[in-house]
C-alpha cells in the first residue's frame, strides 16, 4: 500500500471505530449529531474540498460533487448514520479500486520485467558495469551465469543455455555457442559468454518489444470509447434524472391535491445520486483489457492495442503463408526409402559424398547425418552441375543426385511418389534407395489446424509461392480448407482482397506471416500476426499481434486469450450497467435506499474489477 | 511530433477527463491517456513548441482534476 492509501485506511477505521461507539452506546441529541459530524468530516473532508474545487473549475459533474451532495442532504434531512455510511462505503470503494489496480499494474509490469539494468563490459583485464545505452556496436560485453542479456550480439567466446521465457514464454532452455545470434532480454543459464553486440540498446530486441508492450494499450479498443462516451453522458443525465425526481413528482401531488412529500422524494433523488458514478465501468473495462495484453506478453504473444484484441476476438478466417509458419521453411530429410543398407549407413554416404558442396541440399544432408565430417575418407570427388555428385568414399564409388544423374548412369531408379526434393544413391554402381528432403510441417501445425477449427475459425487457407503439387500435399496434411499456390508476394495481397471482400462485416480475417516479405499482407488484413519474430524488425513494424516463438499453436492462444478478455470485458458491461439501470429503478420507486445503492454501487465496482483481473490468467487457455 | 509524458492520476475516469482536456488544448493534435501504464502519449500540431503547449495541458488538466500530475 502506498501511503496514500494508508492514510485512507486509516481514515476509513477512524470513522467506522467512531460510528459504531455511536450506535453501542445509543447516544442522543446533540452530541450524537456533533460526533456523526466529526465522523463524516474524518471520512469526507477530502471529497468536500474536491467538490469545491470542481465547482470553482465549473466541473460540475465530478463524482466528488455528488458524493458530497448525497451525503451533505442526506445528513440535513437528519439522517446523519446513512450520510456517513454512504460516505464510509464509497471511500472503501475507492481504495479498493485503487489497491487492486497499483497492485495489477505492479504484477503485470513484473511480467513484462526484461529490461537489463548493466552491461559488463571488459576493460584493462577487468569487467566494469555499464549503463547499455552507452554500449557501442562492436563492443564485447560479458554475460555471466544469472544474467540478462543486454544487448543482441554475436558469441565470440563461451557456450551456455539460454533461457527465453520471458520473451517466449517457452520454458525449454535455447543452446547457444561460438558463432550463434543471441538476443538480448534472453537469461544465460550456465557458463560465461562473450558477446561481440551488433546493434545499439535502444535497437535491440529487449528494448523494441519494452517500447511495444508500454504503448500497446494506447490504442484503445471500441469497447473502451464506448464506456468512456458512456461515462460522458451516464453522470450528467442521472443528475438531471435526479433533479428531476426531487422536484416533478411533488409538483403533480400538490396540484391533485395531495400532500407533497418533499423529503421523500429529495431522499429519492439522493439515492440517485449515489448511483451516478460510472466507477465500475470506466476502470473494469481498460483494467480487462491490460490485464489481457500483459496476460498474453507473458505467454510469448504480443498484441499492439486493446482494438487489437477486440479485433482478433472475432476473427473466423485465418489465412496462412506456408513457408516458416506452417512448415519450419528449413530443408530437412523427410524420409529415406527403397534402401537395403541402414538408413544411417546411406545417410553417412551421401553427406561425405556431398561434404565438399555447399548447397542448401548438401547442408541438410550433413545436418541429417549429425556428426563431424572427416573429408580425407573422400576422394576424386566430381560435381556433375545439375545431376549431383560422384565420389568415392572409403574408397567405395558413390553416386547421389536426381533422376537425371541415375539415368546418365544407366543405373535403374525408383521414383519417390512423395513430394519434395530426391537424392537417389547408387553405391558401387548399383542402386541404394533414395534420401526425401523437404520443408517439413511444424510438429504442432495439424493440432493448430484443428484447434483453430475447434475455437469456431470457419476458414483455413493457405497461401503459398509454392508450386502446386508441394502446396496440396502440405494443404492435405494439415486439414486447411483451401489453399492458393504459386503466388508472388503481390498475388498474396491480392488474395487476401478477394477474402476480405467475400466475408461479412463482422468476420475478421486474420493473416499470420513470419514477418519475411509479406509485410503487404500483414498490414492489409484486418489483423496481422508475426510469428517468430524474435529479432526481425520488419515484422514487429508491420504486425498487430507478434507471436514471439514460431509455434502455430500460438495462434490459437493468442486467439483464446483475444476472446477470453472480451467476454469479461462484455460480462463487466452488461453487469454493471445493469445493475445501475436496476437500482435507479428501485431508487425512483422508493425501494432501494441509500444503504443499498451505495453496496450495489461499490459491491458492483469490486466483482468488475475482480473479474478484470481474471483476464491476466491465460496460461491455461 | 510525439511525445509521452508519465502521469500521476488517482481514478480511471478522471484519466478520461485528463485526455478529453488535453484533446481540447489549443496545439494538441489528439492525446491519449494510459490509465494503467499511466501515460499522456501528445500528438502536437506542425511547428508547436510541445514545452508551452504541454504548460496549458498541465492547466487544463488540474482544472477538470485537481489531484493530477503530469511529469513534463
Amino acid at each position: 500500500m502506498s501511503k496514500k492509501q494508508k492514510k485512507v485506511l486509516i481514515r476509513i477505521i477512524a470513522s467506522a471505530v467512531l460510528m459504531a461507539l455511536i450506535e453501542l452506546l445509543s447516544l442522543e441529541g446533540y452530541f450524537r449529531q456533533g460526533l456523526y459530524l466529526i465522523a463524516y468530516l474524518v471520512i469526507g473532508y477530502d471529497i468536500l474540498k474536491k467538490s469545491w474545487k470542481g465547482i470553482r473549475n465549473r466541473q460540475v459533474f465530478d463524482e466528488n460533487f455528488l458524493m458530497a451532495v448525497a451525503t451533505l442532504g442526506a445528513i440535513l434531512l437528519g439522517d446523519y448514520k446513512e450520510g456517513v455510511a454512504v460516505m464510509l462505503f464509497y471511500q472503501i470503494g475507492e481504495l479498493f479500486q485503487s489497491y487492486a489496480v497499483g497492485k495489477s499494474r505492479r504484477n503485470i509490469s513484473e511480467l513484462m520485467d526484461i529490461r537489463p539494468d548493466y552491461a559488463n563490459v571488459e576493460q584493462d583485464g577487468k569487467l566494469e558495469r555499464v549503463d547499455p545505452d552507452e554500449v557501442e556496436i562492436g563492443t564485447v560485453i560479458v554475460v555471466q551465469p544469472g544474467e540478462k542479456i543486454p544487448i543482441d550480439g554475436v558469441i565470440i567466446e563461451g557456450k551456455a543455455s539460454l533461457n527465453t521465457s520471458a520473451l517466449t514464454g517457452e520454458s525449454l532452455p535455447r543452446e547457444a555457442k561460438e558463432g550463434d545470434e543471441v538476443i538480448s532480454g534472453c537469461i544465460n543459464m550456465s557458463g560465461v559468454l562473450k558477446i561481440k553486440t551488433t546493434r545499439e540498446f535502444g535497437e535491440s530486441t529487449v528494448s523494441k518489444i519494452l517500447d511495444l508492450v508500454e504503448n500497446s494499450s494506447s490504442k484503445k479498443s471500441k469497447s473502451e470509447n464506448f464506456i468512456s462516451k458512456f461515462a460522458r453522458y451516464y453522470t450528467p443525465a442521472v443528475c438531471y434524472g435526479a433533479l428531476a425526481l426531487a422536484i416533478a413528482p411533488p409538483l403533480v401531488r400538490i396540484v391533485m391535491g395531495i400532500p407533497a412529500e418533499w423529503g421523500d422524494w429529495i431522499y429519492r433523488a439522493l439515492t440517485f445520486l449515489v448511483i451516478s458514478c460510472p466507477c465500475a465501468l470506466v476502470i473494469s473495462i481498460p483494467l480487462s483489457f491490460f490485464a489481457g495484453i500483459g496476460g498474453a506478453s507473458n505467454v510469448g504473444v504480443l498484441v499492439k492495442g486493446s482494438n487489437y484484441l477486440e479485433t482478433l476476438a472475432q476473427t473466423k478466417y485465418v489465412v496462412f503463408d506456408k513457408t516458416g509458419t506452417l512448415t519450419k521453411g528449413v530443408f530437412e530429410v523427410a524420409g529415406i526409402h527403397h534402401n537395403e543398407m541402414e538408413d544411417k549407413k546411406l545417410l553417412e554416404y551421401a553427406a561425405l559424398a556431398e561434404s565438399f558442396s555447399s548447397h542448401p541440399i548438401s547442408r541438410s544432408l550433413r545436418e541429417a547425418y549429425g556428426k563431424p565430417i572427416d573429408q580425407s575418407r573422400v576422394s576424386d570427388v566430381e560435381e556433375i552441375s545439375g545431376n549431383g555428385v560422384l565420389a568415392k568414399v572409403d574408397g567405395i564409388s558413390v553416386a547421389a543426385g536426381n533422376t537425371k544423374l541415375m539415368k546418365r548412369l544407366n543405373i535403374p531408379f525408383q521414383e519417390c511418389h512423395q513430394v519434395g526434393t530426391v537424392v537417389h544413391m547408387a553405391i558401387n554402381g548399383a542402386y541404394a534407395g533414395h534420401i526425401l528432403i523437404s520443408d517439413v510441417v511444424k510438429p504442432t501445425s495439424v493440432q493448430a489446424i484443428h484447434d483453430l477449427k475447434k475455437t469456431g475459425i470457419r476458414k483455413t487457407v493457405m497461401l503459398t509461392g509454392d508450386s502446386d503439387k508441394v502446396a496440396r500435399q502440405v494443404a492435405d496434411s494439415l486439414g486447411v480448407d483451401q489453399v492458393f499456390s504459386e503466388l508472388l508476394p503481390g498475388d498474396k495481397v491480392e488474395k487476401v482482397e478477394e477474402l476480405l471482400g467475400s466475408k461479412g462485416p463482422k468476420e475478421k480475417l486474420a493473416f499470420v506471416g513470419d514477418g519475411i516479405n509479406d509485410a503487404p499482407v500483414l498490414s492489409r488484413a484486418d489483423i496481422g500476426i508475426a510469428m517468430g519474430a524474435l529479432g526481425s524488425d520488419a515484422a514487429i513494424e508491420a504486425a498487430d499481434i507478434v507471436l514471439m516463438d514460431d509455434d502455430p499453436m500460438k495462434i490459437v492462444k493468442a486467439i483464446r486469450i483475444a476472446r477470453k478478455c472480451i467476454r469479461i470485458v462484455y460480462e463487466n458491461i452488461y453487469f454493471a450497467i445493469g445493475i445501475k439501470v436496476i437500482c435507479l429503478i428501485l431508487g425512483a420507486l422508493g425501494i432501494a435506499n441509500m444503504w443499498f445503492a451505495i453496496f450495489a454501487d461499490v459491491g458492483v465496482m469490486v466483482i468488475a474489477v475482480l473479474n478484470a483481473i481474471r483476464a491476466l490468467f491465460v496460461k491455461r487457455l | 511530433m510525439k511525445k509521452t509524458y508519465k502521469i500521476e492520476v488517482d481514478c480511471a475516469n478522471c484519466a478520461n477527463k485528463m485526455e478529453q482536456a488535453a484533446k481540447n488544448t489549443p496545439g494538441v493534435k489528439d492525446a491519449t491517456v494510459n490509465f494503467m501504464t499511466l501515460k499522456m502519449i501528445v500528438e502536437f500540431e506542425e511547428g508547436q513548441d510541445a514545452k508551452l503547449v504541454m504548460k496549458d495541458v498541465l492547466k487544463n488538466c488540474k482544472k477538470v482534476e485537481d489531484d493530477c500530475e503530469i511529469y513534463l
